[in-house]
């Protein structure tokens, strides 16, 4: 399906919006949307919201043979996908443009910066590596996907966990997370990519182009930093040139720190704080509350896109809701959490259990245990579901 | 059961637009699909249900024993079905009605289906020979032959480049064949179509919101025009456009706009006090 096409009227007023220093949605010329980071019940799976563009990252892990020229490194592939429900214009199996620029600066942000350690992933050198796997879908499509999609696979592989293992001579032995508790991956740091929009002939400048602003701008600049000030990429698209004194103030921008205006800069510093959050979340889903995913998804709603936004009259919803409940004849079952997917008797759109979210119903999760010699494991949810990284639950 | 009452409920919830004026709830729809015969408990069944929210499965069937004898005229408007005696529903939404016997589904929904008839904004994607190609939001790009303007003939053609703004309606739009805009009316006079928009911002918004507008002595447009004074053309296939004064008062209006899709007319009422209370 095609894009809706853009008016001359729209682009003429975007720019002269711009040129007052004016954005669709109230923002400053330096301002970034809300992110919102949520984690689901599996280790390493994320979805990142940037305002109304969503991303979601799945992390996992398989034992493999390592590549012939470096025998006792771990191997890292990363996947960006842009799946059709993001945007019409997007088709599956399509290899466009943007998906190409995508999955190379989605690499080189996360494999040439080295930010984590590969050499820690090494079993049995020559003969035994963890893969470590990344996939980014793109859900919706509403501007600045390479920001969503560096924060998704960052924050994604420092919530991963990957199997313990033993090594006995040549013997491997892989232990389940009831045997013994998973290991997270060693990141030295977290580079986080950071868009900037140019528009009449770089001229002007924004932070965190929104869908519309992109169509209209000249060049894209995107530069991955970490909080230690080190440039990890910078890539410049759009065909603009760019004189240094264009650079040097965008530079400033990601380095000033403190109580700087600068959304783009404080945005740098909150990430660390990333590692104790994972593992909060993960006590936080021992004691059953809700929260991840089962926040995001909350079951009085009906999914359709959000926008934190318009109150909506709910004056008498208890009583309303009450006088319904009481209404009706049949009961609703309650499933106990730990209850396996096949032993449910019929797909209800109610989430029940309390504490439990998942990322689609379906089979036992069979990554990462393949080659194994001696032990056949089953890794299962700690949530007591099941789960199949490439379906969404609605 | 009680997912049928929970999903009804919050369906009321989030789309019954908050209380209306009768004026608001008579939306004038142009497409009236089918019109049949019915019988009086037919009638009244569904007068009674005027103002619920219905769900796609829900059918008005007449008493069995009643016979026909004294035929009403029922017109069904989009949401309605009549298969037989029965009445179907098949989109989930509020029944409205108007009187005396013509009844509809008022549903929310931002995918826009052409129907004749209607006039709605479209973008000008390409020129073909005689014709313009204009998306118009459907699944299908509507054709524009450059004679249907006012005062257009072979010599003289209308000024259209690519990614031009019009503001025309259907002459033809069925799901068998490309749908067919004009930008004159019946006598061939221009009414208010064409080519239009040099500035201002377009923007999408729901189908709903774009009749509530349309409506005659609609609040909603009362509300907002004390805010600012401004220029408006809106499609029923969910796209406005607006111009105001200055680009911040554009701004402005559009986030109102579409702010006020789900507010209760109280609620948009201390929102627009902010407004002109923070612009003066």
């Amino acid at each position: 399906m095609r894009d809706t096409p853009l008016s001359n009227c729209e682009r003429l007023f975007l720019l002269q919006a711009i040129q007052e220093k004016k954005r669709l949605d109230g923002r400053q010329t330096y301002d970034y949307r809300n992110i919102k980071i949520l984690f689901g019940t599996d280790y390493g799976c994320c979805i990142v919201e940037l305002g109304k563009t969503r991303v979601l990252c799945q992390v996992s892990c398989e034992l493999v043979p390592p590549k012939d020229s470096r025998p006792t490194e771990g191997i890292l592939y990363f996947n960006l996908e842009l799946s059709p429900m993001a945007s019409p214009a997007f088709e599956s199996n399509r290899q466009s443009e943007l998906l190409v620029m995508l999955n190379r600066q989605l690499e080189r942000c996360l494999r040439n910066s080295k930010c984590i350690d590969t050499e820690s992933l090494c079993v049995i050198s020559g003969e035994k590596v963890w893969q470590i796997r990344v996939d980014v879908h793109v859900l919706n499509h509403d501007g600045n996907l390479m920001d969503a999609a560096s924060i998704a696979a960052i924050s994604a592989l420092s919530h991963f966990r990957r199997p313990d293992v033993a090594i006995q001579g040549r013997e491997v032995t892989v232990f389940s997370p009831e045997e013994r508790d998973p290991i997270p991956l060693s990141i030295y740091h977290m580079p986080i990519c950071v868009s900037f929009a140019f528009f009449l002939q770089g001229s002007y400048l924004l932070v965190d182009p929104c869908e519309r602003e992109e169509r209209v701008k000249d060049g894209l600049l995107v530069i991955a930093m970490n909080k230690h000030r080190e440039i990890c990429s910078i890539q410049s698209s759009g065909g603009i040139m760019l004189l240094k004194d264009q650079v040097k103030p965008v530079e400033m921008l990601l380095l000033v720190e403190g109580e700087h205006e600068n959304h783009s800069s404080e945005r740098i510093k909150p990430f660390p704080v990333l590692l104790c959050f994972s593992s909060f979340v993960l006590m936080q889903r021992k004691e059953g509350g809700k929260f991840g995913f089962a926040e995001s998804l909350p079951i009085e709603r009906i999914t359709a896109l959000k926008r934190d936004e318009a109150p909506v009259e709910m004056a008498d919803v208890k009583d309303t809701a009450e006088e319904i409940i009481n209404r009706t004849e049949s009961s609703t079952e309650v499933y106990p959490p730990g209850l396996k997917t096949r032993e449910r008797s019929a797909a209800s759109p109610v989430l029940v259990a309390t504490g439990t979210a998942q990322v689609g119903e379906g089979i036992v999760n069979s990554w990462g245990l393949e080659e194994d010699e001696d032990d056949e494991v089953i890794i299962e949810d700690k949530g007591g579901g099941t789960y199949n990284h490439n379906c969404i639950c609605k | 059961m009680v997912n049928r009452f929970i999903c009804r409920f919050i369906f009321e919830l989030l789309f019954c637009n908050p209380p209306q004026t009768p004026s608001e709830a008579e939306v004038p729809c142009s497409n009236t699909r089918c019109r049949s015969f019915v019988m009086d408990s037919l009638l009244f069944r569904l007068k009674e249900s005027v103002g619920e929210a219905l769900l796609p499965g829900d059918v008005f069937s007449p008493d069995s024993e009643e016979t026909p004898s004294r035929a009403e005229k029922l017109i069904c408007g989009p949401g309605l079905r009549r298969t037989g005696d029965h009445v179907h529903v098949f989109k989930s939404g509020i029944l409205r009605n108007k009187l005396p016997n013509m009844f509809w589904i008022d549903s929310q929904q931002r995918r826009y289906v052409p129907a004749k008839g209607e006039s709605v904004i479209g973008i000008v994607t390409s020129k073909a020979g005689d014709v313009f190609k204009v998306d118009v939001g459907g699944s299908e790009q509507a054709s524009l032959s450059y004679l249907a303007f006012e005062g257009a003939t072979k010599r003289n053609r209308p000024n259209v480049q690519v990614g031009d703004l019009v503001f025309g309606q259907f002459a033809v739009a069925n799901r068998d064949m490309e749908p067919e805009l004009v930008c004159i009316d019946g006598c061939g006079r221009a009414n208010g179509m064409g080519v239009f928009g040099n500035d201002g911002l377009l923007f999408r918004c729901s189908l709903g919101l774009a009749r509530r507008l349309l409506t005659p002595n609609s609040e909603l447009v009362k509300d907002l025009q004390q805010v600012f004074p401004f220029e408006t053309v809106v499609g029923l296939n969910g796209r406005i456009w607006i111009k105001a004064r200055t680009v911040t008062q554009t701004l402005i209006l559009m986030n109102l706009l579409e702010a006020c899709e789900n507010m209760t007319a109280q609620q948009r009422h201390s929102l627009l006090q902010k407004v002109k209370d923070c612009s003066h």
